[in-house]
C-alpha cells in the first residue's frame, strides 16, 4: 500500500493510492471506474486492454498503476469529444466493424494512435498495426474497412463506400 | 431524420453499437456491488492425482481472506457434484481425486482479486499423482486406469452411439466398384472469446432470492438446471434470477455451467455478500470446455466413374473427464449424422463412442450446432480424396453427386430431412466468381515450374435451428425458443426474446423482424435478453438457433398482434375485418385508402378505445416450435500458396458463397460469415490444444494457443445464393456459423491439393508450416 498515482485521464487530472502491484488495467477499471478498457487474457497478448499512455498505445495489463505516475492517459471513454463519435467510433459503427464489442475499444485505441502517426495508412499498415489486437467475432475484414474510414474522415477526404481494393 | 420502418433484407446499423462504442457496454466484470467479494481457484497442477490433504491456515491467516471452500464443505450440502448437461455428473470440488489438470481443488473468498490470488497462492494441497490416461484409445485398452471410480460401470467407454444401416452399407462396400479409407484427427481446439468466463453471485437471504449475473448463453436453462440441483436447499426457480449482460463472445463456450459458477454461489450464500469470479486467460484455455476431439476412420464406396454409393464412419470422441458436452439429449454425438453432407448417398453408417480422460470435460460445438463441423470435415475431406484418386476434378465430382434441387425436401440415409437446397447453384457460383478453371490452368503451370499452389472446394451443408420438440431437448427441457411483444400505447414497443446475443445483433435483427412484420420503426422497438425475470422462457443462443427459433417465434407473435390490431382497427373504422387490407404499418378500408388506420393509432385505441368484449392492451408471446431444422449450405473454394522453403500455408483468394435463406440484414450476415470463416481458418491452420503423456497442456496462454490475427486473416470475398426455408416464418435459416463449419474443409483440400502429385494423400489439421515442411523434405521437395 501506499503509491500516490496522479494522472490525467481524458483530460482530467486524478489522483488515487494504490499498491505498487497494482496492474493499470485494474486501476483504471476498478479505482477510476472506466470499464470500457477490458481484459481478455493478462499475458500481453489479445489487446483488448490497450489505452493511450502519453499518447502512444500500450497494453494496460502489463503495466503497473505507478508506472502512469506523472503521465496523460487516454481511454476508450475519451474518444468521443462533447457527445460527438470520433471519426473512428464512426468507423466502426458504419462499417461494421465489431460484434460482440470486447476488442472493440483496445482496437479503436490502436487504430487512434497509428492514425496520429500515419494519416494515410495503406491496408498492409492497418492489418500490422492491429496484428496485437485479437477479435474472435469479426474476422478483421471489417474492422481494417472501418479504420480506413476513420483514415478518410479524418484527412477530410470524401469517405467511399464498400471495400477498396 | 424521419425514422422509418426498414424490415427484412436491409443493412441497417446495429443499435447495440452505441454503447459499446463508447465503452459503456456492462459485461460481467464491469459490475461492481456494494460489499462484493472475489473468488478465485485453486487449480490442480496434476491431470490424475489423489488429494492426501488441504492446508489452508496459511491462506487464512492472510489479512482479507475470509473463507477457503474445499469439496468436503460442498459435500455436506450434496453440492460437491453437479449434473452435466449429458446426465453425467461433473465434480465441482473433488473430495479425493482430480480428473484433469487445471482441475477446481479448492475456492478462496476475499475482500479483492488480489488478496485471493494471494490466497490461492498460500493454499499447500498434497497430492499423489496417478497415472494420467491421455490417449482416448489407450483408454479403452482393457489394462487402462478407470478414471471414473465413482461410476457403476468400471470402464472408461461411456456410450455407443450408431446411426444407419451397418448391413446395408456393409454390402455396398463389399459390392462396390472403388472405395476409399482416410484416418483423420479433428484436434481438440477452444472457442476463447476474448472475454473469459465468469459470474456474480448474490443471496439475498432476506427474500430468499439468490440473483446470478453470469457469462451464459443460455440463461433459462441455466435457472432450471440450479433450481434442480440446489431445490433442496431452497433455491426455488421463482427465487432464481439469472442475469446475461452484455457478453463478449461465446462460440458454444458460455454454454455449460463450470465449477466456479456454483462456487460463487456457494460462496455467496456462506459469506451473506455478493461475490464475483471471473476467470484469467490462463483457467479459461485449460480448464474450460474444448471442441472437437475426433478420431475419425472415414470411408467412400463409389462406381468407377465418381458416383457416391455408401458412407462408413467409426470415431471414437475424446470427452475428457467428465460427459459435458453441449448435445441435445438423444444425440450423444450431436448432429454428427449430417455426415453424408451436400451428397445423394444410397446408405450409409456412422457410430461414435465417447471415451473418458484425464482432459478437461466436454465438449462443446466452437461455433457449430453440435459436431456438425465434424460431420462436414470429414465428408468435404473424403470427397476430395475420391475425386482425387478418380482423377475427377473435385469440384465436377461434387456436381454429379450433390442432392439435386428436385429431390428437396431431401431424407437423407441417416434420417435427416433436409428443408430445401441449390448446392449446384452455390457451387457454379462461387467457381464463376473465383475463375474456377482459369486458376486451374495457372495450377498446372506453376505445377510445371515447381511451384505449389491447390484449390479446395468445401461445399457443405449445415444443420441449425435446434429444434423441434419431437426429438431436440436438452436434460428434458424441449428446445423451443420464444418472443413476448408488448406495444405501449404511443406505439413504442419492448420486446423480449429467450435468447441470448454474444455479438451477433439480435437487438437489430429482432426489432428488423417485428418492424417488418407490423410496420414499426426499428427506432421504436427496443429488444430485451437475458434476464430471467423478465424474459420469456427459452433454450438461449448456440448452433444458430436465434434466427431459426426465435426469430420465428418473433415473427409469429407479431402476427398475433396484427389479428388484434385488425379487429380494433375494424372497430375504429367502422368496417368489417375482412374488408380491411394491411399494407405494412396501417390497415385501410378495401377500396378507400384514405379510411386507414396506422397501427400506432391502433397501439393509442388498444389502451384508451377499445371495441367492447375486447380485451386491452397489444401484445402477444409466441412458444415457437420449430416442425422441423434448417439446412443452411454453401460452396467455398479457397486458393493456397505454399512456400517450399518454410512450409508455409498463404491464402491467396478465399470466396464464400452462402445461402441461408431470406436474410434479414446482409450487413450482420456478412458479418457473421467474415467472423465464421476467420474461426474456420483458425483450427485449419493455427490452433491446437496439447497435451503431454502426463495430460500437461502443452501451452495455456494466447502466446503459443495461436489466433489468427488481421496479418493472417484473408480478404474474405463474401457472394450468396437465396433459397428460403420452405417451413420457416420468414424463410430464414440462420447463419452464424455456417462459415466455421465450411472453412476448414476448404482450407485442408486446397494444401494437400497443393501436395497431392507429390503423393500426399492427408495431412491432419491445423496444417503448420513444420507439418508440410516436414511432408515436403520427406519427398525431396525442400533441403
Ligand atoms: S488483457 Fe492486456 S493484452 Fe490481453
Ligand atoms: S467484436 Fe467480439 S472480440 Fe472483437
Amino acid at each position: 500500500m501506499g503509491y500516490r498515482v496522479h494522472v490525467t485521464v481524458n483530460g482530467t487530472p486524478r489522483e488515487a493510492e494504490v499498491e505498487a502491484r497494482l496492474l493499470l488495467v485494474h486501476f483504471i477499471r476498478e479505482v477510476l471506474g472506466l470499464t470500457g478498457t477490458h481484459i481478455g487474457c493478462d499475458t500481453t497478448n489479445c489487446g483488448a486492454c490497450t489505452v493511450l499512455l502519453d499518447g502512444r498505445p500500450v497494453k494496460s495489463c502489463t503495466v503497473f498503476a505507478v508506472q502512469a505516475d506523472g503521465r496523460d492517459l487516454m481511454t476508450v471513454e475519451g474518444l468521443a469529444r462533447d457527445g460527438e463519435l470520433h471519426p473512428i467510433q464512426e468507423g466502426f459503427h458504419e462499417r461494421h466493424g465489431l460484434q460482440c464489442g470486447f476488442c472493440t475499444p483496445g482496437m479503436m485505441m490502436t487504430a487512434y494512435a497509428l492514425l496520429q502517426r500515419t494519416p494515410a495508412p495503406t491496408e498492409e499498415e492497418i492489418r500490422w498495426a492491429i496484428a496485437g489486437n485479437l477479435c474472435r467475432c469479426t474476422g478483421y475484414v471489417n474492422i481494417v474497412e472501418a479504420i480506413r474510414y476513420a483514415a478518410e474522415k479524418l484527412r477530410g477526404a470524401p469517405v467511399t463506400t464498400g471495400r477498396g481494393s | 431524420m424521419a425514422t422509418q420502418a426498414h424490415g427484412m433484407g436491409h443493412a441497417v446499423k446495429r443499435k447495440e453499437d452505441a454503447r459499446f462504442l463508447r465503452g459503456k457496454g456492462t459485461y460481467i466484470d464491469d459490475i461492481t456491488l456494494p460489499g462484493m467479494l472475489y473468488l478465485d481457484i485453486v487449480r490442480s497442477p496434476y491431470a490424475h492425482a489423489r488429494i492426501t490433504a488441504i492446508h489452508t491456515e496459511k491462506a487464512l491467516a492472510i489479512p482479507g481472506v475470509l473463507a477457503v471452500i474445499m469439496g468436503r464443505d460442498l459435500d455436506r450440502y450434496g453440492l460437491a457434484w453437479m449434473p452435466t448437461l449429458m446426465s453425467d455428473r461433473q465434480m465441482v470440488l473433488p473430495i479425493d481425486t482430480v480428473l484433469y489438470q487445471a482441475q477446481e481443488v479448492a475456492a478462496v473468498v476475499a475482500t479483492d482479486r488480489y488478496t485471493a490470488a494471494d490466497g490461492v497462492a498460500a493454499v499447500e494441497v498434497d497430492y499423489e499423482p496417478l497415472p494420467a490416461v491421455v490417449d482416448p484409445r489407450a483408454a479403452l485398452r482393457p489394462d487402462a486406469p478407470v478414471l471414473r471410480q465413482d461410476r457403476a460401470q468400471k470402464t472408461n467407454h461411456i456410450w455407443h452411439w450408431e446411426v444407419g444401416d451397418r448391413e446395408a452399407t456393409d454390402r455396398a462396400f463389399r459390392e462396390a466398384e472403388v472405395t476409399v479409407a482416410q484416418d483423420l484427427y479433428i484436434p481438440r481446439i477452444h472457442v476463447s472469446s476474448i472475454e473469459t468466463c465468469g459470474c456474480i453471485a448474490r443471496w439475498d437471504p432476506v427474500e430468499g432470492k439468490l440473483t446470478l449475473w453470469m457469462t451464459t448463453q443460455a440463461p433459462h436453462a441455466i435457472r432450471t438446471v440450479v433450481a434442480l440441483v440446489a431445490g433442496h436447499l431452497g433455491l426455488a426457480e421463482h427465487k432464481i434470477r439469472v442475469i446475461a449482460p452484455d457478453i463478449g463472445g461465446g462460440f458454444g463456450g458460455k454454454v455449460p455451467v463450470y465449477p466456479g459458477y456454483v462456487l460463487a454461489v456457494a460462496a455467496s450464500v456462506l459469506t451473506g455478500r455478493p461475490v464475483k469470479w471471473i476467470e484469467d486467460r490462463m483457467e479459461n484455455l485449460q480448464a474450460d470446455s474444448f471442441a472437437r476431439d475426433y478420431h475419425i476412420t472415414a470411408e467412400l464406396a463409389a462406381t468407377k466413374d465418381g458416383r457416391l454409393q455408401a458412407l462408413r464412419v467409426k470415431t471414437i470422441a475424446d470427452h475428457g473427464a467428465f460427459d459435458a458436452a453441449a448435445n441435445p439429449s438423444k444425440f450423444p454425438a450431436g448432429l454428427f449424422s449430417i455426415c453424408t453432407g451436400s451428397y445423394d448417398f444410397r446408405t450409409a453408417f456412422a457410430e461414435v463412442d465417447g471415451v473418458y480422460t484425464n482432459k478437461p470435460p466436454g465438449g462443446i460445438a466452437y461455433r457449430c450446432s453440435f459436431r456438425v463441423t465434424e460431420a462436414s470435415y470429414t465428408i468435404e475431406r473424403m470427397v476430395d480424396i475420391l475425386a482425387h484418386e478418380l482423377g475427377i476434378d473435385p469440384a465436377e465430382f461434387r456436381l454429379r453427386n450433390f442432392i439435386r434441387l428436385d429431390q428437396f425436401p431431401y431424407r437423407s440415409a441417416l434420417g435427416w430431412t433436409y428443408d430445401s437446397g441449390n448446392y449446384e447453384a452455390a457451387l457454379r457460383k462461387a467457381m464463376e466468381r473465383i475463375g474456377y478453371w482459369d486458376l486451374r490452368r495457372e495450377q498446372a503451370e506453376r505445377r510445371r515450374r515447381g511451384e505449389l499452389m491447390g484449390i479446395g472446394i468445401s461445399s457443405f451443408t449445415e444443420i441449425v435451428g435446434a429444434g423441434p420438440s419431437h426429438t431436440f431437448d436438452i436434460l428434458g427441457l424441449k428446445m423451443f425458443d420464444s418472443a413476448e411483444i408488448r406495444i405501449h400505447p404511443t406505439g413504442k414497443v419492448v420486446a423480449r426474446f429467450g435468447t441470448k446475443s454474444q455479438g451477433q445483433g439480435h437487438e437489430t435483427t429482432y426489432a428488423q423482424i417485428i418492424a417488418h412484420e407490423l410496420g414499426i420503426p426499428e427506432d421504436d422497438i427496443v429488444v430485451e435478453e437475458g434476464d430471467t425475470d423478465t424474459a420469456p422462457y427459452g433454450l438461449g443462443t448456440y448452433a444458430s438457433r436465434s434466427t431459426p427459433t426465435a426469430g420465428a417465434a418473433g415473427a409469429v407473435a407479431a402476427r398475433k398482434i396484427l389479428d388484434k390490431a385488425r379487429k380494433i382497427a375494424a372497430y375504429l373504422l367502422e368496417a368489417r375485418e375482412d374488408d380491411l387490407v394491411w399494407e405494412r404499418g396501417r390497415f385501410h378500408v378495401k377500396g378507400s385508402p384514405e379510411r386507414a388506420k396506422t397501427i400506432q393509432e391502433i397501439a393509442f385505441a388498444a389502451y384508451t378505445n377499445h371495441p367492447p368484449g375486447l380485451e386491452a392492451g397489444l401484445e402477444a408471446v409466441a412458444y415457437y416450435d420449430p416442425p422441423n431444422l434448417t439446412f443452411p449450405f454453401g460452396s467455398y473454394i479457397c486458393v493456397v500458396d505454399i512456400d517450399k522453403g518454410t512450409g508455409e500455408v498463404k491464402i491467396r483468394r478465399f470466396v464464400a458463397v452462402d445461402d441461408c435463406g431470406n436474410i434479414i440484414n446482409p450487413m450482420i450476415v456478412e458479418g457473421q460469415i467474415h467472423g465464421g470463416l476467420t474461426m474456420g481458418l483458425a483450427p485449419a491452420l493455427y490452433e491446437e490444444i496439447t497435451y503431454d503423456e502426463h495430460g500437461n497442456m502443452l501451452g495455456g496462454s494466447f502466446m503459443d494457443y495461436l489466433l489468427p490475427t488481421a496479418v493472417e486473416t484473408p480478404r474474405w470475398e463474401t457472394d450468396k445464393t437465396v433459397t428460403p426455408s420452405p417451413h420457416h416464418p420468414l424463410g430464414a435459416k440462420g447463419v452464424g456459423e455456417s462459415a466455421t463449419v465450411g472453412a476448414p474443409a476448404a482450407i485442408a483440400n486446397a494444401v494437400i491439393d497443393a501436395l497431392w502429385h507429390l503423393g500426399v494423400r492427408h495431412i491432419d489439421i491445423p496444417i503448420t508450416p513444420w507439418k508440410v515442411w516436414k511432408v515436403l523434405r520427406e519427398r525431396g521437395v525442400t533441403e
